[in-house]
């Protein structure tokens, strides 16, 4: 007689449980890092450049000590006399803490203050006084890599351009070959701009060295903070374990909290210094126009092609603009991430991508915004090429992308890159997406829109992305593998609390790592504490971004349970009195199988494991997992969204977004729906208005909110979510990670749309953003239009 | 994030206040709504050595219709009291249409319409609807008020004429002659962005027949534009499609945009023509309708 | 007794006009000795330690401070604390009582409303004020009254869903005689 829980009920897989976070975020209970006050704690403000590439003749912080309330002015002079004016970035590169010799950003820093309250600081900033010589400025990569442009790394030895690096995967001589077969080559070049990921909380963070005990505390906006200790350690030459790293709430990060800035690192020393804890919290400005960026990446690509409309080869050239500092936070072995992905879920024999990186006069960063590691950047090229090779053979879009897919039974299968994907049912979804928004009758609703001058279009965006980096074979950040972990302790009474190495910033781990333990263990999930963030006390992680904790964290979570839940077989065996073979599981319980009415609850394990132990059992009910995924994982989808164009002014309005899923098992239907309108909204701000972009002079625009565009609830549309499921065949619960999927694949659901309504205008790319002034310009000058800085102005 | 610091009074009589600004010597600065001032003291664009907080002062919340006909809106009128306003919903279709497209919902419970056309942005939206509607401003000194029209109160972008001993107390919209038409349209990339172009049609009808034209435009200059060209085309005219023609493409020729990240000036200037042209086109649709 | 349980903070320089305001905050009357450069966000967050309230922005675009003044929604980033004097206002931390959660708190929950919650205070805070107003909106109107509250992370359909969730339960709890 099954005495099962419910696994529902108890906020197991598959439940909707409302989330634990919320208790104390709706009641304005949040801990984020600007609620953190420590007693004595000073207050940090920067000074930033306000050119964008000088020497620095001279800085005179004298009048800044002048203002009552200023404790403390550090310079790029001060922290080079303690070798903290440079630092090593996740990419092998160097990137300036506080400038020496010149300024290479508008916004980099300067200096900074420190004082007894951020006005004072502010005020002191103020009364420094620096004398730039200017410099001609680079802001693109056709002016970095003219033959007169300005060397803007002469810091670095042997650097004799502005190239950060060369990079190629693929077959070249396959792929030319593939390309002279070919009846048609389908070319595309665009420009995917600057994006930032602008989280509504600014980084930030407090730096509290105790003298006494010579241990260094930093709360600080992290979604990695063990990564950030190594580095810490490294740069600060403190022993680890003598530091402690605590990520408070986040409100929100989407990969620009992985980076350690220079204010973290200026912190700690004014820390130091004036032996008190200090303060930093970044501006918006601040933000937008220094911290980790994501995209800015051309392309140059080009399919070749069979009449039918098979795809025989893709060849990609990008190049992508990292700013002053080459400080990308990705694998190491993979210079422009995780770009080669591209193409993975269309059965394509060949491929050859070349890449090449360059420096400019702007903020350092690319990988970031909830990229996957430059996936967003490989699936926008892919479905924005697909579009247009579909368009060129006069094939419809949706059966041009179905003839191409990978076919069901076809895995493992080998992307044109080398990837190895291993499940996926690509055109079950696209045949999802096609029946939910009506495709066909769509079509014809357009045909007669346009007698009446009317421009609709439908865009289809189908990709499927490496998540869950990732394997030790492959995959390293400096020389560190990516796995991950998960710890759990069971108390007597059969509560538990679990820690884990990943780092949450609103995705809800609080919430769902407990539903897996419910799901192992059969102990509702209320009954779990989860905790993350602290290095003092969470087993060691590599964080979360790159939608990585699922996949990771997740199975080491299942893991782990599952080696609590062998240790309480052994404990059920003992007070059952019977040998373990005869034991079985049921959700919650143990029972004897030749006698089922006789069972213990997990509970009474938990209790056993602290007064009755059998011989020979170490006592106690805790285990911690190490996950080091075999595998990526490879979640998939469908985008389809359909707009009408206003022709007299450009502006266009979307009708409806159809979005449909392939997450593998998914733990909290609630949440991941969250994580996929969340994307399709960064997707739908990214297509429409959202970008930073520079002058002629290397003025950021886009560094406030005036002009980095965020649409609010009432441009952003409304979503239709569908499913599909193929469980992950090699993670232990089955599920893939989906923070991402929305944001990597729906971008070109928008820009294909609005091409697809200004087809028969010859126009073959807008750069995103599709502003109203770039929409009406491709309709009535009938040409491509290009988003690249600088941005035109008038004389 | 952090203004420098200034000293603070708030009267509770218009004479304090007056006394106040005087012997500020012009180092002061108004503060009504502060959506605009306390942003610009916010990132030090502004530094007054003395804020005079006038939102004590009584009496000066109100918006009205006198018995002529005239539209009095006091210096303390927020934005949110005109959006919700029944007065100009059925009476000020160019007024009604822009009050809901001032910056957000939150910005209009403090900001307000005196305040907007005295901080003089280039790209205020009231400057334009005012200038169109014929409207003037009463400033008040120590010596007693004068009367401003709208279109001689700006003198450069963020630059008024006002004395820095002086507040204006109320915005007036004259007494139509007939029956009030018109609107307002802006394109803004996303709610609370500064307009790309704007364009505020005012009209005066009788019958058919425009008696009286204003048309301003936002965004496309230095200051607001008064499109004089085009609204002397529209009077004492019918509404005619070629009449609608001529008097947008008049006031696209007064435009002087310039080519930035919002768009090139051709655009700019498409973009007014456009909207003066749906604006007129709209007013004789309604027109039919109503006949 | 005062002194022993407050923080004495440093005294200001010589010079720097401070002035005593009394603030309504929750409906407790608090009172404060504030520069008049002090910003009201601050002077709630670091002042008065209600740390609800938030700062996402430089120019008054985002929304995450915004709290009730008189009943109104203001961004108090964009508000003197001097300015505030007399006045009431309300930060999330006075939406609940002490035993009960406002039904738009609730509806947060219920629907998945937030994810890393930093504008939720902002958010809701406007929507009560939606509410207060204009208790039954429709979806557009919701999204209207939002519009000067930015979130990154849940792509608003579900912060409308809340709102609808809260209206409803709202209106099933009012008497329908107005008693």
């Amino acid at each position: 007689m099954t005495q099962a829980l419910d696994e529902i009920k108890i906020g197991g897989m598959g439940a909707s449980r409302r989330r634990v976070e919320d208790n104390r975020f709706i009641r304005g209970k949040g801990n984020y890092i600007d609620d953190v006050v420590l007693p004595g704690m000073l207050h940090m403000e920067i000074l930033r450049s306000p050119v964008a590439h000088a020497r620095i003749r001279s800085i005179d912080i004298s009048k800044a000590y002048d203002i009552p309330g200023v404790r403390l002015v550090l310079t790029g002079e001060m922290m080079a006399a303690r070798n903290l004016a440079w630092m090593p970035t996740l990419s092998y590169d160097t990137q300036a803490v506080l400038a020496t010799d010149k300024v290479r950003f508008q916004g980099q820093e300067v200096a900074c203050v420190i004082a007894d309250d951020p006005y004072i600081a502010k005020d002191g900033c103020d009364a420094i006084v620096v004398d730039y010589e200017q410099l001609p400025v680079v802001v693109n990569p056709t002016q970095s890599m003219a033959p007169d442009a300005p060397l803007i790394r002469d810091d670095k030895t042997n650097q004799k351009d502005n190239v950060a690096f060369d990079w190629e995967v693929g077959d070249k001589d396959g792929t030319d070959s593939a390309f002279e077969k070919a009846d048609l080559v389908s070319k595309m070049q665009l420009h995917y701009p600057r994006s930032h990921p602008s989280p509504l909380e600014c980084c930030g963070s407090i730096a509290d060295f105790n003298r006494s005990t010579s241990k260094l505390t930093v709360y600080m906006t992290s979604q990695a903070p063990h990564i950030v200790r190594a580095a810490v350690s490294m740069v600060a030459e403190i022993p680890e374990h003598m530091i402690r790293i605590i990520s408070p709430d986040l409100g929100g990060g989407f990969g620009n909290k992985v980076p350690i800035y220079p204010g973290y690192v200026m912190s700690i020393l004014a820390s130091i210094l004036t032996e008190r804890p200090v303060k930093w919290i970044e501006d918006r400005t601040g933000n937008l126009i220094s911290t980790g960026f994501g995209r800015d990446v051309y392309l140059e690509g080009e399919l070749a092609l069979r009449k039918d409309g098979k795809i025989l080869g893709v060849r990609m050239n990008t190049t992508s603009d990292h700013g002053a500092f080459f400080a990308d936070a990705q694998p190491s072995k993979f210079k422009i991430g995780l770009m080669h992905s591209a193409f993975a879920c269309y059965d394509i024999p060949v491929a050859h991508l070349s890449a090449r990186g360059v420096y400019t006069n702007k903020a350092p960063g690319g990988v970031a915004y909830r990229c996957s590691f430059r996936v967003t950047e490989a699936m926008f090229f892919q479905e924005r090429m697909v579009q247009a090779a579909a368009d060129d053979l006069g094939m419809d879009q949706a059966e041009f992308r179905r003839m191409n897919f990978v076919k069901d039974d076809d895995f493992p299968h080998r992307t044109p890159y080398g990837f190895l994907t291993d499940s996926g049912q690509y055109a079950k979804c696209l045949d999802v997406g096609l029946e939910a928004i009506g495709y066909d009758q769509f079509l014809i609703d357009q045909k007669e829109a346009r007698k009446e001058g009317r421009l609709l279009g439908i865009g289809i965006s189908a990709m499927t992305e490496p998540l869950g980096a990732g394997n030790s074979r492959e995959y390293d950040i400096l020389g560190i593998k990516m796995f991950d972990s998960a710890e759990l302790r069971v108390h007597m009474s059969g509560k538990a609390i679990l820690r884990t190495g990943a780092m949450n910033q609103g995705q809800g781990h609080l919430t769902t790592w407990a539903q897996i333990v419910a799901h192992e263990l059969g102990m509702p999930a209320d009954d779990i504490t989860v905790e993350e963030g602290d290095t003092d006390t969470a087993p060691f992680g590599m964080g979360t971004y790159a939608s990585r904790s699922t996949p990771v964290a997740g199975a080491a979570v299942a893991m782990v349970s599952r080696k609590i839940k062998a240790k309480a077989r052994k404990l059920a065996a003992h007070l059952l009195e019977v040998s373990e073979e005869d034991v079985e599981w049921e959700l919650g319980r143990f029972y004897v199988r030749s006698s089922p009415d006789r069972g213990a609850t997990i509970q009474e394990c938990a209790m056993a494991a602290y007064s009755n132990m059998p011989d020979g059992l170490e006592p106690g009910l805790e285990a911690n997992a190490y996950y080091d995924p075999p595998n990526l994982t490879w979640p998939f989808g469908c985008y389809i969204s359909t707009v009408e164009v206003d022709p007299a002014t450009g502006v266009w309005d979307v009708l409806r977004v159809v979005a449909v899923d392939d997450c593998g098992v998914r733990i909290n239907p609630m949440i991941v729906e969250g994580q996929i309108m969340g994307g399709l909204t960064e997707a739908y701000a990214m297509a429409s208005m959202q970008f930073i972009t520079f002058d002629a002079e290397g003025n950021c625009v886009g560094s406030n909110f005036m002009d980095y565009l965020i649409p609010s609830a009432w441009e952003t549309p409304g979503y239709e979510l569908h499913e599909v499921v193929t469980p992950c065949p090699h993670h232990p619960i089955g599920a893939k990670g989906i923070g991402e999927c929305a944001t990597v694949g729906g971008p070109a659901a928008f820009v294909n749309a609005v091409m697809d309504a200004l087809k028969g205008t010859g126009v073959r790319n807008i750069d995103m953003p599709m502003l109203p002034d770039r929409v009406f310009e491709a309709l009535t000058e009938k040409h491509d239009v290009s988003g690249a800085p600088p941005v035109r102005t008038d004389g | 994030m952090y203004p420098s610091r200034f000293r603070y009074e708030a009267p509770s009589t218009i004479e304090e206040a007056l006394e106040l600004l005087h012997d500020g010597g012009g180092e002061a600065k108004v503060l009504a709504g502060g959506q605009s001032l306390i942003p610009l003291i916010k990132l030090r664009f502004a530094s007054p050595e003395l804020v005079v907080d006038i939102n004590r002062l009584q009496g000066l919340s109100y918006h009205h219709a006198d018995p002529d006909g005239s539209i009095h809106v006091g210096a303390l009128c927020r934005h949110a009291d005109l959006e919700r306003s029944v007065l100009l919903a059925s009476n000020q279709p160019t007024m009604a249409e822009a009050a809901p497209l001032i910056a957000d919902p939150i910005v209009r419970t403090r900001g307000t319409l005196v305040g907007s056309l005295c901080h003089a942005d280039p790209q205020g939206d009231w400057a334009a609807v005012v200038t169109a509607l014929g409207g003037h401003v009463v400033a008040q000194g120590r010596d007693g008020q004068r009367t401003i029209p709208v279109s001689e109160f700006v003198s450069g972008p963020f630059q008024t004429v006002l004395g820095f001993d002086e507040i204006v107390v109320e915005a007036v919209i004259p007494a139509p002659k007939g029956t009030p038409a018109g609107g307002y349209l802006k394109l803004e990339r996303r709610i609370g962005d500064f307009a790309t172009a704007g364009a505020a049609v005012a009209l005066e009808l009788s019958g058919d027949v425009v008696l009286r034209a204003g048309i301003a435009l936002t965004g496309v200059g230095g200051s607001t534009i008064n499109a004089s060209a085009a609204s002397d085309a529209l009077t004492g005219n019918a509404l005619t499609s070629g009449a609608i023609a001529e008097a947008a493409d008049l006031a696209a020729e007064a435009a002087k945009p310039k080519t930035d990240h919002r768009g090139s000036a051709e655009y700019k200037r498409h973009l007014v023509r456009t909207f003066v042209e749906r604006i007129l086109t709209r007013v004789t649709e309604t027109e039919e309708k109503a006949a | 007794m005062t002194s022993l349980n407050e923080e004495i903070g440093a005294a200001p320089a010589e010079g720097v006009p401070v002035r005593r305001v009394s603030i309504n905050v929750n409906g407790e009357k608090r009172t404060a000795d504030v520069e008049p450069r002090l910003l009201l966000a601050h002077l709630l967050r670091q002042g008065l330690k209600l740390t609800g309230t938030h700062t996402g922005c430089d120019t008054t675009n985002c929304g995450a401070c915004t709290v009730l003044f008189d009943g109104q929604p203001v961004k108090s980033c964009t508000m003197l604390a001097a300015q505030a004097d007399g006045h009431d206002v309300t930060t999330v931390e006075g939406m609940a009582t002490a035993s009960e959660l406002h039904p738009i708190q609730e509806g947060f929950k219920e629907e998945h409303g937030l994810q890393c919650g930093f504008c939720t205070p902002g958010m809701m805070l406007a929507a009560k004020a939606l509410l207060d107003e204009n208790p039954d909106p429709t979806e557009d109107e919701v999204r209207w009254a939002l519009s000067g509250n930015l979130c990154r992370c849940t792509g608003y359909q579900n912060i409308v869903k809340s709102v609808m969730w809260a209206a409803k339960k709202m209106q099933a709890e009012t008497p329908a005689d107005g008693n």
